[in-house]
C-alpha cells in the first residue's frame, strides 16, 4: 500500500466530436502528495481526473496507479485504491440513508453487513458525520452531503483520494471543516479546484491546465506569484493574497 | 408553493414520520405490508351495499395511526384532498339508483346513496391504510420489505431511486417554472415551450443519471444494489399480522355493527 | 388488473435485467423522477382553453424499451398511490395496466414503431407518437367498455357506449401525443444518441416478439376483464377510468361522463332484475317490492349498531394515545 503513486504519461483524450479535451499530460505524484490542479472552466480539470480511476480513458497514453496500468481488466483494484468524490454530492448519495450510502462500497467488496457497518461508521466518525447515519441525504445540507460523500469513498480504505471542486457550495464553517480534514488524511490527495485559497491551505504543489495542456507545475507559491501564467491561464492569485484595497 | 414543491413537501412529510421511532415503525415492514394488502382484499370484496359492515375495519387504519402517533390533521387533509376522486365516482349513484333500500322512520334512503356512502367509506379505508402504511415504514424500509417479499430487485431499486431522486429533478423542475412564470406574466406554457422546458428538464436528468453511474461505478457497482441493515422478523410481527387477518375475516363474516345494534335496540332479525 | 400488471411487471423485470446495459438502473431511476416531476407540469393546449400534462408511458417506451418503460410508469404510479391517495391501491393494478402495459406493450411496438423507425423525419415522429397515444388510449376506452358490457348490464347499447367513450379519449390521446411528440422533438435535435437507446430488434423473431407479447396481452386482456369483473373489485374500474380522464388534466365534462356510465353498471349490478335502474327511474322512486333482505327493522339496527362500532374504534384509538402521552411524559422526566 506504500507506493501508490499516480504517473500519467503523455495522456491526450478526445470528445466523440474530435475536439481535444487533454493534450500530452504527462505528471507523476507520489504517495502522500497533496496536489491541487487548478484551471479556467473547460480547461480540462475534471475530464484529467476522470482518468485517474478509470473512468476514462485516455485516446493516447496512459495511466498507472503504483505499478497497475488503468485499464479494463484492473477496473476493481483501481476503484479500491483510488477514491473519487464528485462535485455534485447528489450524484454520490443515492442509497435511502446515510449508513447505507457509506457502506455501499464496503458492501460491494463482498464484506458482511456487520463489517460492512463497522467500517461506514468509522468512515462518519472520521468525518465529524456520526450523527448522520440515519439522516435521508435528500435533507442534508451541502456540506453535510460532502462529508457524508467523503465518508463513502473513504469506506473503501482507498490509498488515493481524488476530488473534484470540494468546497464548491460550501459555506464558510463547512469549507473551513473540509480544509482541516484534508489536511489531516495521510492519503495521496489530489483536488480540482477554483478555490485557490485552499489549494494555499492544503497542497504542496500545484498543477496548472489551460485548453487541456500541463502549463505548470511546481509549488503554489511560485505558480501563484507568476503573474503572467495566472493571467494567461485566465486565474488570479488567491484571494488571500490580494491586496484589500 | 407551487404544485410540485407540495408534492414534495408531502413525500418527504410522510417519509419522516416513518423515521420516527414508535410501536408501529418498530413493526416489521413486511408485517405492515402484508396486512395491508389483505385489508385492502377484504374492504374491496364486501359487496356493493355495504356500509355499516365495513365500519370495525376503521379499527386498523385508526389504532395503527394511533400507535405511531401520527398527526390526524395532516392525513385527513390528504384524504380529504383526494377525495374528488371517489366523490366523482360515486357521486351519480344516488341520482341512478333511487330505489329506497333502507327505511328509518318516516326516510326512505335509495340504494343509490347506500353505494355512494360505501364508495366513499371504501375510499377512505384503502387509502388510510396505505398512508398509515407508510407512515410506519418509510420507502427505504417498504422497499427492502417489497424485496423480500419476493419484488423483483428491479423494481424495488426503482422505486428507491426514483423517491430519491424525485427531490432534486422536482426542485429543478420547479425553479425552472418559477423562472419561466416571472417572464411570461404567470401564464402557462404552450406545447412548443413546455417541449423545451421539459425537455432541458429531460436531457440534464440523463446527464445526472449518468454521473450517479459514474459515481456507482467508482465504488464497486456491480448491478446489486445491497443495504448494510436488515431486519429481523420477531414474535410481535406474527401476532401483529395473524391477529390482524383474524380480526378481519371476523368482521368479513359477521356484520358486527349490526349485532351490536340489534343487542342495543332489542330488535331481532 | 392486479393479475395481469404483475405478470407484466415480473416478465419485464425478467427481460430488463438480461438486457440491462450499464446504466440502467440510474437511468430507469431519474426518468422515472423526470415523469413525475413533468406530470406536474401543465401546458396549455392550443385552440381550448383547457391545459394538459404529460402521462409518460410512450415517452418512456421509446427512451429507455417498453420492459424498462414499464417498470418506470408502475413505480410512479405506485409512489402516486402511497404517497398522494391517487385513487388507492385497488386502483394500482388498473391503472399500471392502463397506462403501463397497453402504451409500453402496445401502442408502441405496434404503432409507433411501424410509423417512425430509426432516421424517420419530424413530421413522421409527430405523427407516430400522435396515433400511439391516440391508439394506447383508445385501447384504454375499449378495455373499459369491454368489462361494463360484459357485466351484462348497461342500459347503452355497445355502440352507444362506446361513442361516448371514445371522443374523451381521443382528446386525451391527442394532449398526450403532443405533450410526448414535442419533448422527443426536442430531444432529436440536442441529443439523437439518446433515442438509439431502445435497440431496434435485428432477427425476424425478435422484432416479431412484441406483436406476439401485445396479441398475448391483448387476448389475455379481454380473458382477464371478464373473469376479472366476476370478481367483486369494481372499484379498481372506476379508479382507472377516473385516472385515465384525469391524467391528462382535461377539463372537459368527460370524467363525469365515465363515471356516470360506469355507476350505472354499479347501480344495477347486483339488482335480480336488471331492468330495475330503469324501471326505477321512471317510475321515480316507487319502492321494488322483491327487493330482498332489507327491512325496516334490520336498517335501524344496522345503523345503530355501526354508530357503537365507530365509537369504539374511536376510543381504542383515544386510549392508545393516551398511553403514548403517558410513556412520553414519563420519558421526558
Amino acid at each position: 500500500m506504500s507506493h501508490h503513486y499516480v504517473e500519467v504519461r503523455r495522456v491526450t483524450y478526445a470528445y466523440p466530436d474530435a475536439t481535444l479535451a487533454l493534450r500530452d499530460v504527462s505528471f507523476r505524484i507520489e504517495h502522500g502528495e497533496a496536489v491541487g490542479i487548478v484551471g479556467a472552466n473547460g480547461a480540462g480539470k475534471s475530464t484529467l481526473l476522470l482518468h485517474l480511476n478509470g473512468l476514462l480513458t485516455p485516446t493516447e497514453g496512459s495511466v498507472v496507479i503504483g505499478d497497475i496500468p488503468v485499464a479494463a481488466e484492473t477496473r476493481e483494484q483501481i476503484h479500491r485504491s483510488v477514491g473519487f468524490v464528485f462535485q455534485d454530492a447528489d450524484d454520490q448519495l443515492f442509497m435511502p440513508t446515510v449508513l447505507d450510502d457509506v457502506a455501499f462500497g464496503p458492501m460491494n467488496m463482498g464484506l458482511s453487513q456487520a463489517e460492512a457497518r463497522a467500517r461506514a461508521q468509522a468512515a462518519l466518525d472520521l468525518v465529524d458525520a456520526a450523527q448522520l447515519a440515519t439522516r435521508a441525504p435528500y435533507r442534508l445540507s451541502g456540506g453535510e452531503k460532502r462529508s457524508a460523500a467523503i465518508a463513502g469513498v473513504l469506506a473503501m480504505s482507498p490509498s488515493i483520494l481524488v476530488l473534484d471542486e470540494p468546497s464548491a457550495g460550501l459555506d464558510p464553517a463547512a469549507r473551513r471543516r473540509l480544509i482541516a480534514l484534508l489536511c489531516s488524511f495521510s492519503h495521496t490527495r489530489i483536488i480540482a479546484t477554483h478555490d485557490l485559497d485552499l489549494v494555499l491551505d492544503v497542497c504542496k504543489r500545484v498543477l496548472v491546465l489551460h485548453g487541456g495542456r500541463l502549463l505548470a507545475d511546481g509549488a503554489p507559491r511560485d505558480i501563484f506569484n507568476d503573474t503572467e501564467l495566472l493571467a494567461s491561464c485566465h486565474l488570479e492569485a488567491p484571494l488571500s493574497w490580494q491586496r484589500r484595497s | 408553493m407551487s404544485r410540485i414543491d407540495v408534492a414534495l413537501r408531502d413525500l418527504r412529510s410522510l417519509d419522516d414520520l416513518a423515521r420516527r421511532d414508535s410501536p408501529l415503525t418498530r413493526l416489521d415492514a413486511r408485517a405492515q405490508v402484508i396486512t395491508t394488502l389483505v385489508f385492502s382484499v377484504v374492504v374491496v370484496s364486501f359487496d356493493r351495499y355495504a356500509v355499516s359492515a365495513l365500519l370495525p375495519l376503521a379499527l386498523y387504519p385508526i389504532s395503527l395511526a394511533a400507535l405511531g402517533d401520527l398527526p390526524a390533521r395532516p392525513l385527513l387533509r390528504k384524504l380529504a384532498i383526494a377525495a374528488p376522486f371517489a366523490l366523482l365516482v360515486g357521486l351519480f349513484n344516488p341520482l341512478l339508483d333511487r330505489a329506497p333500500l333502507l327505511t328509518l322512520g318516516e326516510f326512505a334512503i335509495a340504494g343509490g346513496w347506500v353505494s355512494f356512502a360505501s364508495i366513499m367509506l371504501r375510499f377512505a379505508l384503502t387509502v388510510g391504510s396505505a398512508l398509515v402504511l407508510i407512515a410506519g415504514t418509510g420507502m427505504h424500509e417498504l422497499c427492502a420489505a417489497l424485496g423480500r417479499l419476493g419484488v423483483p430487485g428491479v423494481f424495488t431499486a426503482q422505486l428507491l431511486f426514483l423517491f430519491r431522486y424525485s427531490f432534486v429533478l422536482g426542485g429543478e423542475a420547479s425553479s425552472m417554472m418559477t423562472a419561466y412564470e416571472l417572464r411570461s406574466g404567470g401564464r402557462r406554457p404552450g406545447v412548443n415551450d413546455y417541449g423545451r422546458l421539459a425537455g432541458h428538464l429531460l436531457l440534464r436528468a440523463f446527464e445526472r443519471a449518468q454521473r450517479i453511474h459514474r459515481a456507482m461505478i467508482a465504488r464497486g457497482f456491480d448491478g446489486e444494489l445491497r443495504s448494510a441493515t436488515s431486519r429481523i422478523w420477531t414474535r410481535r410481527d406474527t401476532v401483529f399480522v395473524l391477529g390482524w387477518c383474524a380480526f378481519f375475516l371476523v368482521v368479513r363474516w359477521v356484520n358486527i355493527p349490526q349485532w351490536l345494534g340489534q343487542a342495543v335496540t332489542g330488535q331481532l332479525p | 388488473m392486479w393479475a395481469l400488471s404483475g405478470l407484466a411487471l415480473a416478465y419485464s423485470a425478467r427481460r430488463v435485467e438480461a438486457q440491462a446495459r450499464d446504466y440502467t438502473a440510474p437511468l430507469m431511476g431519474v426518468l422515472g423522477a423526470f415523469v413525475f416531476a413533468a406530470q406536474m407540469i401543465n401546458f396549455s393546449i392550443p385552440a381550448t382553453g383547457s391545459s394538459g400534462h404529460l402521462g409518460g408511458g410512450l415517452l418512456l417506451s421509446v427512451l429507455l424499451g417498453p420492459h424498462a418503460a414499464l417498470i418506470v410508469i408502475a413505480s410512479v404510479l405506485t409512489v402516486q398511490a402511497l404517497f398522494f391517495a391517487d385513487g388507492g391501491l385497488l386502483a394500482l393494478g388498473a391503472n399500471i395496466f392502463n397506462l403501463g402495459v397497453l402504451p409500453c406493450f402496445v401502442a408502441y411496438p405496434l404503432i409507433y414503431r411501424a410509423i417512425a423507425s430509426a432516421g424517420a423525419s419530424d413530421s413522421r415522429v409527430v405523427a407516430a407518437t400522435l396515433a400511439a397515444a391516440v391508439a394506447g388510449l383508445l385501447l384504454g376506452s375499449l378495455g373499459v367498455v369491454l368489462q361494463t358490457v360484459a357485466s351484462g348490464i348497461t342500459s347503452l347499447s355497445f355502440s352507444s357506449f362506446v361513442t361516448l367513450m371514445v371522443p374523451i379519449h381521443l382528446a386525451i390521446g391527442i394532449v398526450e401525443g403532443l405533450a410526448t411528440s414535442a419533448l422527443l422533438l426536442f430531444i432529436r435535435r440536442a441529443r439523437p444518441d439518446l433515442l438509439d437507446r431502445a435497440a431496434a430488434p435485428r432477427t425476424f423473431a425478435a422484432r416479431f416478439r412484441p406483436l406476439f407479447v401485445s396479441l398475448a396481452v391483448a387476448a389475455a386482456v379481454t380473458a382477464g376483464m371478464l373473469s376479472w369483473f366476476a370478481s367483486t373489485q369494481p372499484d379498481g374500474l372506476e379508479w382507472s377510468v377516473d385516472r385515465a380522464a384525469g391524467i391528462a388534466g382535461v377539463t372537459a365534462p368527460g370524467p363525469g361522463v365515465h363515471g356516470w356510465l360506469a355507476r350505472v353498471q354499479e347501480g344495477t349490478s347486483f339488482l335480480p332484475d336488471y331492468d330495475f335502474a330503469t324501471k326505477a327511474h321512471a317510475s321515480d322512486g316507487a319502492a321494488e317490492p322483491a327487493w330482498p333482505n332489507v327491512s325496516a327493522g334490520t336498517s335501524v339496527a344496522g345503523l345503530t349498531g355501526g354508530g357503537i362500532t365507530l365509537a369504539l374504534v374511536w376510543l381504542v384509538a383515544w386510549l392508545i394515545r393516551r398511553r403514548h402521552q403517558i410513556e412520553s411524559r414519563r420519558k421526558a422526566e
